[in-house]
């Protein structure tokens, strides 16, 4: 065996190529198990191989040849078995040429390869959780003990719900395929709902957190950016892509060295990350510019994107956000949404307005023990000077928080309408 | 990890000699390469230090300082900004761009400060309180 620092080499060079690998592979074998174990045989050919005859120039090409060979030779010996291969040998055949021909190949398909496994990974027969596990695991090349720690879970768990997606995957027997027509619109959804919740329990991290877990932020940008890439002309991906990027612009000042949640409107504003931000405001504007203003995501990155480009918090373009949060509202109605959407409209016009858009949403089940809502209410009669009122909502607020820095908050603004 | 890659700049590249067309092209591909990969946060090629300028800090002093430049292989002649896993990956990268060069060139890989690389040396607050004085003083 080469010397430590060859063999951390091919493995870095192994890792870049992984995901388009097994994509490639699995397309081949309709088997992610069999393509990942490929894989990792090639990944072993080539430690033998390379340190006496060098990296060859497209390592790519070379890992993918090896890789498939071997997958003929399983192929073959299962079709002498069964000779039920036949037509899958044939198809082989064509891979087994030299690697000029495959690394021609692979420039036009391998995009397409790793979008029909993103896809595939992302497929909604397969829970949120276990989409996102294995996302991770085959695209993102995370190891089964870093997705558990990352998701605070535990090796057996993660690894048995990866084992069962697999299970499914191949039950079903899902074409590893981008869908096309109508059904591509649900799937895609199902992808990105998938990236945004591994960015998710990355961003809910906080000081002390393991860092594997912040990690998974850029995990999920990276992916954003590599889905970007093979779906250009999508605008609810680059709507995702850009409401990733600014909200990881204040990843570093979202939290206090205590660990505390610091809002929107007190974080540093110098520490936000302004590369992030323009590429959030860049892939924003692709977003609009393929038609897609209104999406979901577009909306609430374009949300984000006002605050981003506020330069203090006094700046907020107010009357921006609430018309925003107007659309939102319509495309994606809920509680919540109609809650930041009040908070929106009494920055903009004033607290009667607040108070018109909350009192509306008074008897909603699901708001009923939600701190936010009393929280907000009571800052709204605050500011139209009802103070009587507003203490009785931040009492209830300070009731309802499971937070202790949050009830000392909210107990303090009660004791100031006293006063 | 965040790091910054830097063209160091050549007799040429201070001459302003601007690439073949080929190399335009194989460059143009290694950029996509490096967009598809998801890593690639910002890259640009900077002119010769001729047009540049210098300020040179002694205490309260202040002098500016017209290029060109002598020391040629410390200048810089092009940068990226990639997020990757570890330096491996890194220097993997790298390994795989074209000469950006006609002659002999290099490439120098340099990890961005994070928050963690102060923890243990102080505590969260002087950490942030560090960072905060560092963006003060632009550096």
């Amino acid at each position: 065996m080469a010397d430590s620092e060859t063999s951390r080499a091919i493995e870095a060079v192994f890792r870049i190529e992984r995901a388009r690998l097994i994509a490639g592979l699995a397309r081949l074998t309709r088997d992610i198990d069999r393509a990942e174990e490929l894989a990792q045989e090639a990944l072993l050919t080539a430690l033998a191989e390379w340190p006496a005859r060098g990296v060859p120039d497209n390592p790519g090409a070379w890992l993918m040849a090896a890789a498939k060979r071997r997958a003929i030779d399983g192929l073959r010996r299962d079709a002498m078995r069964t000779r039920k291969h036949d037509e899958i040998a044939r198809e082989l055949d064509e891979a087994d040429t030299p690697i000029e021909r495959i690394e021609a190949a692979m420039d036009d398909d391998i995009g397409d390869e790793l979008l029909g496994l993103i896809f595939t990974a992302c497929h909604p027969i397969l829970s949120a959780d276990a989409r996102a596990a294995l996302t991770l695991r085959v695209i993102g090349g995370l190891t089964v003990e870093e997705i558990a720690r990352a998701f605070l879970s535990n090796e057996p768990t993660i690894a048995q719900r990866i084992v069962r997606a697999k299970k499914t995957i191949g039950n079903a027997a899902i074409a590893f395929e981008v869908p096309r027509g109508r059904e591509l619109a649900e799937r895609r959804t199902a992808v990105l709902e998938v990236l945004y919740l591994i960015f998710n329990e990355g961003y809910a991290a906080t000081v002390g957190d393991d860092l594997i877990r912040p990690a998974l932020c850029a995990e999920a940008q990276r992916l954003g950016r590599i889905l970007a890439g093979l779906m250009p002309e999508e605008p609810e991906v680059f709507g995702l892509l850009a409401l990733m990027e600014i909200q990881a612009s204040r990843l570093a000042v979202r939290t206090g060295p205590d660990g505390g949640f610091i809002p929107l409107t007190e974080q540093n504003r110098a520490r936000w990350d302004q590369l992030l931000i323009r590429r959030g405001l860049d892939a924003l504007a692709r977003a609009e510019a393929l038609g897609g203003a209104d999406g979901p995501y577009a909306l609430q990155a374009a949300l984000a994107a006002c605050h981003a480009r506020a330069r203090s918090a006094d700046d907020t373009d107010w009357i921006c956000i609430a018309g925003l949060y107007d659309r939102l509202a319509e495309v994606m109605p809920s509680p919540v949404v109609e809650l930041n959407r009040a908070v929106a409209h009494s920055m903009a016009f004033g607290p009667e307005a607040g108070l018109r858009l909350i009192d509306a949403l008074a008897g909603t089940a699901s708001l009923d023990s939600y701190a936010p809502l009393p929280a907000a209410k009571g800052d709204f009669l605050f500011r139209a000077g009802r103070l009587r009122e507003a203490r009785l909502q931040f009492e209830r607020a300070a009731d309802l928080t499971r937070n202790a820095r949050e009830r000392a908050f909210l107990l303090s603004r009660a004791r100031t309408c006293a006063s | 990890m965040r790091v910054m890659v830097l063209v160091k700049a050549t007799a040429d590249s201070e001459k302003g000699v601007l690439p073949e067309r080929e190399m335009f092209e194989q460059m143009g591909k290694f950029n996509e390469e490096l967009a598809a990969a998801g890593l690639m946060l910002a890259g640009d090629g900077l002119k010769p230090s001729s047009q540049g300028k210098r300020v040179a800090f002694d205490g309260p002093n202040r002098t500016v300082i017209d290029g060109p430049f002598a020391e040629t292989r410390e200048l810089v002649a092009g940068y990226w900004i990639w997020e990757v896993k570890d330096m491996d990956e890194a220097v993997a990268w790298v390994k795989r761009c074209p000469n950006p060069m006609p002659g002999p060139s290099e490439i120098e890989i340099r990890p961005f400060y994070a928050m963690e690389d102060f923890a243990g040396v102080f505590t969260d607050e002087e950490i942030a309180q560090k960072v905060q004085r560092r963006e003060e003083l632009g550096m």
